[in-house]
C-alpha cells in the first residue's frame, strides 16, 4: 500500500508548485487573450495581428532561430566530441566554454554592443590598424544585414554552451565498447562519429534542441541591447504591449502565439528524432 | 545541533521581522522619476533625508511600477505610501486609484499645471512636482558652420538643416543626433514640436498636408542625422562622446554634458517652423495611492516636498525645475543654467506655440505614443511614402481619439467630445 502511494506522494509537492505557478498563470493568460472588457472576443489577436510589425517580427524570430540553431548544434557536437576526447585539461576548458551560460543575456548583449557600438571595440581595432578612417556604424538601419550578424554572433556565443553541457553528458553515457568495437573493424573516426555516436546521441539531442529552440523563440534581451527596435522580434512585441502600451490583452495574445509556435517546434523535433520502442542505450 | 539551528531559525526570523517593521514606519515613496543610480542618491541623501518622516524612495521603470500599484489597488491594500510620477503616468491610472488631495490646498504657479493635475475629474488627483522640457543642445566646434545671418536662439527648421548638412560636408560624418533609441523620447519630438511647429495642432492635423511637411522636412534633417540615432536614448552620453555634436532630447538627459565639460557646450531653443516655435513641457507630480498605509505621513512628505528650499534641492539632485516661483540661488550647477536659459528663450520667444502634453487618453497613452513612434520607423527607417503612413496611421489615431473621448488640447483648437483626426 505505502509502496504504492509513495511516488505519487513524492511527486505532489512539485505538481503542486507547478499547477499553482505555471499551470494557473497560464490559464490566465489565456483568459486575458481570449477577453477584451471581459468579453470573449479574438480582438486583441486582430489587434495584434494587424500591426504593421507583427509579420515583421514572427519573420526576424523565425529566421535568427532557423540560423542560429543548426550553427550551435554543429559547433556543441564539434565542441562536445572535442572535449570528449580530451586527456588532459578536460573540465578547465569545459568551464571556460561554459562561461557565457553564467553571464545574463542582457548582459551578454551589452558585451557585443561594446564591440560593434560606434565608439567600440571593433572600431577602435580597425582603426588602430588603418583599416578605416573614420568610426563606422555597425548597428545602424542603413546596415540591417550586419545588425542581423551582430546578433546571430552574441547568440552563438552566448547559447551554444547550454547546447554543450546537455551533449557532453550524452556523450559521455556512451559505452565505450562501441567505440572499441568499431576500430577492430577499422572504422574511421568520422564513421564512428555518424554511426555511433550521433544514432546513440539522439535522447540528448533531442532534449538540447527543443530546450535551444524554445530559447530561441523566446530571444529579447540579446536583440534589445544590439537592434533596440530596428530588429522587432515577437518576445520584445510582447515586452512593448505589456509595459510600454499597458496592454495585457494583446501581450498575453502575442504571448499565446510564442507558445504555440514553440509547442509545434518541440513536437517536430521530438518525432523527428524520437527513439524507436524497445531500442535502448 | 537541531536546536541550535531551531534557534538560529528564530533569530533570523525575528530579524526578518524587525526589518520589515522598520520598513514599514518609512513612507515608501514609489516613483518612475530619478532612476539613474546618481540621481536616485541625491534624491534620498539631499532632498528626502530632510522630510519629516523617513521615505523609502525607491525608483523604478514605468512597467514595474504600474504592476506592482495595480496589484496593490486590487488587493485593497499596499505599502507604497505616495507615487511619484509624470503626468502621463498618473493619467494611465483608473479613476478612484488616487486619493482626492484638494484639502492640502497646493498649487502651482503654473495655472496649466493645475489643470493637468485634476487629470480630467473636479478634483486634485496628483500634486504637481517638477517640470522640465526638451531643448537642443550643441559642441562649441558647431557653431562655425552655423549658417550667415542665423540666430541660434531664433533657429528656423530649414536653418537646422542647413546648419547640419554643412556640419556633415565639413566634417564628413552626420554629426545631428535625435533620441530614436528604444528608450528614447522622440515621440514627444513629434507631439510637442514638429507637429506643433508645422501644423498648428497634433491630433486635427496629423494627416493633413501640412503634416506631411512636416514630415519631408524631418526625412531632411534625418539625411544629416547620425544613423546609430536609432540606438541612442540619452544624448548627453554621444555628445561628451562627440559622435554628435547637435542634439534634440529632454533637458535631464543632457544635463551630464553640461555638467562634465559646461564650456564646450551650448544649450539652446528648439527649432521655428512655418506655425510658430513649438515647444513641450513635462510635468512630473506626486500624489497618494488610494491603498497608502498612512495618508498622512504620505501627505506631510508630499508637502515637505512642494517648499521652495526642497524645491531647490529637487532641481540640484534631478535637473527638474520647480513648478512653484522661488528665487533660484546663484550656485546652480551648469545644466541647470544652460537648460533654463534655453527654456526661458523658448518660451518667451514671439513665436511661441507651446503644445502641452496629451490629456484625457487614459491607459491609452502609450498606444498614442505609438502612433507618433510607428509613423517615424514607417517614414523614415522603412522609407514609406508619407501620405500612405499617415492615411494608414490616422485610423489607430482616431480609433484612440473615439474610444477615450479625450477632448482636443493645445494648439488643437478645442472640441466637443472626442477630438477629431480631420
Amino acid at each position: 500500500m505505502r509502496a504504492r502511494w509513495l511516488p505519487y506522494a513524492l511527486i505532489l509537492p512539485v505538481t503542486a508548485f507547478l499547477v499553482l505557478f505555471f499551470l494557473y498563470p497560464f490559464v490566465l493568460v489565456a483568459k486575458q487573450a481570449f477577453t477584451t472588457d471581459g468579453m470573449w472576443t479574438v480582438e486583441n489577436f486582430r489587434n495584434v495581428f494587424t500591426h504593421w510589425k507583427f509579420p515583421i517580427s514572427l519573420r526576424n524570430t523565425l529566421l535568427l532561430a532557423a540560423l542560429v540553431v543548426p550553427i550551435q548544434l554543429a559547433l556543441s557536437l564539434l565542441m562536445a566530441t572535442m572535449v570528449n576526447r580530451m586527456q588532459k585539461g578536460r573540465d578547465l576548458v569545459l568551464y571556460v566554454w561554459t562561461i557565457p551560460l553564467g553571464i545574463s543575456d542582457l548582459a551578454a548583449g551589452i558585451i557585443w554592443l561594446a564591440i560593434f557600438e560606434q565608439s567600440g571595440f571593433l572600431n577602435s581595432m580597425m582603426s588602430g590598424l588603418g583599416m578605416i578612417d573614420g568610426p563606422v556604424n555597425f548597428l545602424s538601419y542603413e546596415n540591417m544585414t550586419m545588425v542581423f550578424v551582430a546578433i546571430m554572433l552574441a547568440e552563438i556565443w552566448r547559447a551554444t554552451a547550454i547546447m554543450l553541457v546537455i551533449l557532453v553528458a550524452g556523450i559521455g553515457l556512451i559505452p565505450k565498447e562501441y567505440y572499441e568495437a568499431a576500430e577492430v573493424f577499422g572504422a574511421s573516426r568520422w564513421k564512428q562519429f555518424v554511426r555511433i555516436t550521433l544514432p546513440l546521441l539522439r535522447p540528448s539531442l533531442q532534449t538540447a534542441l527543443v530546450l535551444r529552440v524554445i530559447l530561441a523563440f523566446e530571444v529579447f534581451a540579446v536583440v534589445a541591447a544590439l537592434g533596440g527596435t530596428l530588429f522587432p522580434v515577437l518576445m520584445g512585441e510582447t515586452y512593448a504591449y505589456q509595459f510600454e502600451l499597458s496592454n495585457s490583452g494583446a501581450a498575453a495574445a502575442i504571448a499565446l502565439v510564442i507558445l504555440v509556435i514553440s509547442v509545434v517546434a518541440t513536437l517536430v523535433i521530438l518525432r523527428a528524432l524520437r527513439v524507436p520502442k524497445g531500442a535502448t542505450i | 545541533m537541531s536546536l541550535r539551528f531551531n534557534l538560529a531559525g528564530a533569530v533570523s526570523g525575528i530579524a526578518i521581522l524587525c526589518s520589515a517593521a522598520a520598513a514599514q514606519a518609512d513612507v515608501l515613496l514609489w516613483s518612475t522619476q530619478s532612476r539613474p543610480a546618481e540621481e536616485a542618491q541625491a534624491m534620498r541623501e539631499n532632498v528626502l533625508s530632510g522630510a519629516p518622516e523617513p521615505v523609502d524612495f525607491q525608483p523604478n521603470e514605468v512597467g514595474p511600477w504600474l504592476t506592482r500599484l495595480q496589484a496593490e489597488i486590487q488587493a485593497g491594500d499596499g505599502t507604497i505610501g505616495a507615487l511619484g510620477a509624470l503626468h502621463g503616468d498618473f493619467a494611465a491610472l483608473a479613476d478612484d486609484s488616487l486619493m482626492p488631495l484638494d484639502d492640502m490646498g497646493l498649487s502651482a504657479a503654473s495655472d496649466t499645471f493645475n489643470d493637468l493635475s485634476r487629470l480630467g475629474s473636479d478634483g486634485v488627483k496628483y500634486v504637481p512636482w517638477m517640470q522640465a522640457s526638451y531643448i537642443m543642445a550643441a559642441n562649441r566646434k558647431a557653431l562655425d558652420y552655423l549658417p550667415e545671418g542665423a540666430d541660434i536662439d531664433a533657429l528656423t527648421y530649414d536653418q537646422l538643416i542647413e546648419w547640419t548638412a554643412a556640419v556633415e560636408e565639413g566634417e564628413g560624418r552626420k554629426l545631428f543626433g535625435f533620441p530614436a533609441g528604444p528608450k528614447g523620447l522622440k515621440h514627444r519630438f513629434f507631439q510637442g514640436y514638429l507637429y506643433p511647429s508645422f501644423t498648428d495642432g497634433v491630433v486635427r492635423t496629423f494627416a493633413s498636408p501640412e503634416a506631411v511637411t512636416a514630415w519631408e522636412t524631418f526625412r531632411e534633417l534625418w539625411d544629416h542625422t547620425n544613423p546609430g540615432s536609432t540606438n541612442f536614448s540619452f544624448l548627453q552620453e554621444q555628445l561628451l562622446a562627440e559622435d554628435v555634436w547637435i542634439a534634440f532630447d529632454h533637458t535631464s538627459r543632457l544635463a551630464e554634458a553640461f555638467n562634465e565639460r559646461p564650456d564646450d557646450f551650448v544649450a539652446f531653443p528648439a527649432p521655428a517652423g512655418p506655425s510658430g516655435r513649438g515647444f513641450m513641457p513635462v510635468l512630473a507630480g506626486l500624489a497618494v495611492p488610494v491603498t497608502a498605509p498612512d495618508p498622512e505621513a504620505s501627505k506631510a512628505m508630499i508637502e515637505y516636498m512642494f517648499q521652495p528650499e526642497t524645491q531647490i534641492a529637487t532641481l540640484r539632485a534631478t535637473n527638474f525645475f520647480p513648478v512653484v516661483d522661488v528665487d533660484l540661488p546663484d550656485d546652480l550647477p551648469p545644466a541647470v543654467k544652460a537648460a533654463g536659459d534655453a527654456i526661458a528663450k523658448m518660451s518667451s520667444a514671439e513665436d511661441a506655440n507651446p503644445g502641452l502634453l496629451p490629456a484625457g487618453l487614459g491607459d491609452q497613452g502609450g498606444e498614442f505614443n505609438r502612433v507618433f513612434v510607428d509613423t517615424f520607423e514607417r517614414i523614415i527607417l522603412a522609407g514609406q511614402p508619407i501620405e500612405r503612413v499617415l492615411e494608414d496611421q490616422k485610423q489607430r489615431l482616431s480609433k484612440i481619439m473615439e474610444d477615450t473621448g479625450a477632448p482636443c488640447w493645445a494648439p488643437d483648437a478645442p472640441s466637443e467630445g472626442a477630438c477629431p483626426v480631420e
